[in-house]
């Protein structure tokens, strides 16, 4: 395993906990996002940039922006 | 306020420390399987299934594709490509049923649907960068779906990528640009062909070459743009349904969330 490879295991392994840990859904929302460009950077640094690209854009824009959009009209 | 007292334990409901118990049973069997189940996969990095490794041998001069995932996706099985598409189709449908304006909803001005919450007003700053960023998107939407049978990509990625181009316009503008910028009977009609189109590629697989979604178009050589016979006709037509479906999704839920208004004052009346 290379240097590379720790560094995205351990980023998605703090992610994930950030993600879990955050109570606040708003936040919780955005921290997903980020968790998501890490889980990107790990399938890119573990050879596979085609999944790579589909989670970037799916678990780092499209599902933040739709839990954002569902917690902004059930608060109301 | 008094407080509440804890809700009562009904009978036949395990107190605190028995659902620990329970818990930490549970937890430790879980423990065990996986640890068992960790050390029975292959060491880290030995790849071994036959499937996989005959594709990296042939599939470059089988199909003239450098990104073998994108042949595997679009031509060695395809016909699980489309199964995954109408999932999406489906999917987006059903939403678009469940968040239809209802009787007792009226389209009101766009703004928040919440008391005392307008959209706020965007800073220069933000609507400088969006701008600047909307076209490079569309660009690197278009690069994506276009070369996925020759770099890693594909008609998916593609779409998506679009679709946040839109969400750009939003972040940027406001949503009356971005419903400009969106004009929803060309966004069904792509969505449609793109579902449609799939499913006539792989038709036209049946008449000229014997079985559904069988590679009928002239392969040409690896590396090429115009190569790969139906490969990127497939991720085009993935790529229009994706970025269509999704524009939908957004669409739907901004609607929802800025314009239906529920006719609550006129009931209470």
């Amino acid at each position: 395993m290379i240097a590379v490879q720790v560094v995205a295991l351990l980023l998605v392994a703090l992610g994930a906990t950030a993600t879990v840990m955050a109570r606040d859904p708003v936040r919780q929302a955005v921290v997903a996002s980020l968790y998501g460009l890490t889980l990107g950077v790990l399938f890119f640094a573990f050879q596979a940039p085609d999944v790579a690209l589909s989670n970037i854009v799916i678990g780092a824009v499209a599902l933040p922006a739709m839990i954002m959009l569902a917690i902004a009209k059930t608060r109301n | 306020m008094a407080r509440q007292a804890p809700p009562r334990r009904r009978p036949g409901e395990l107190s605190f420390a028995g659902r620990r118990r329970l818990f930490v049973v549970g937890a430790v069997g879980l423990a065990g399987l996986l640890l068992w189940g960790l050390a029975g996969l292959p060491d880290f990095s030995t790849f071994t299934p036959v499937y996989g490794q005959v594709l990296n041998r042939v599939a470059v001069e089988e199909r003239s594709t450098t990104d073998v995932v994108t042949a595997v996706n679009f031509d060695y099985r395809g016909f699980d490509t489309l199964g995954e598409e109408f999932i999406l189709f489906a999917a987006v449908l059903v939403l678009g049923l469940l968040l239809r304006a209802l009787a007792e909803e009226r389209r009101g001005k766009i703004d928040d649907d919440a008391p005392r919450r307008h959209p706020g007003k965007t800073s220069d700053a933000v609507r400088l960068t969006t701008v600047a960023l909307v076209g490079p998107t569309v660009l690197l939407a278009i690069y994506i779906t276009a070369h996925g049978h020759l770099t890693p990509g594909g008609g998916f990625q593609g779409g998506v990528i679009a679709a946040t181009a839109l969400l750009l316009v939003y972040l940027g503008g406001d949503y009356a640009a971005m419903r400009r910028v969106r004009p929803l009977t060309l966004v069904t009609t792509a969505k449609a062909a793109g579902a449609g189109g799939f499913v006539l590629i792989g038709l036209g697989g049946l008449i000229f070459a014997g079985a559904f979604l069988q590679n009928f178009l002239p392969l040409g050589q690896p590396g090429h743009l115009v190569a790969a016979g139906t490969i990127p006709l497939l991720s085009l037509a993935v790529g229009l349904e994706v970025a269509g479906g999704f524009v939908l999704l957004l669409s739907e839920l901004l609607d929802q969330l800025l314009v239906l208004r529920r006719r609550r004052e006129r009931r209470s009346q």
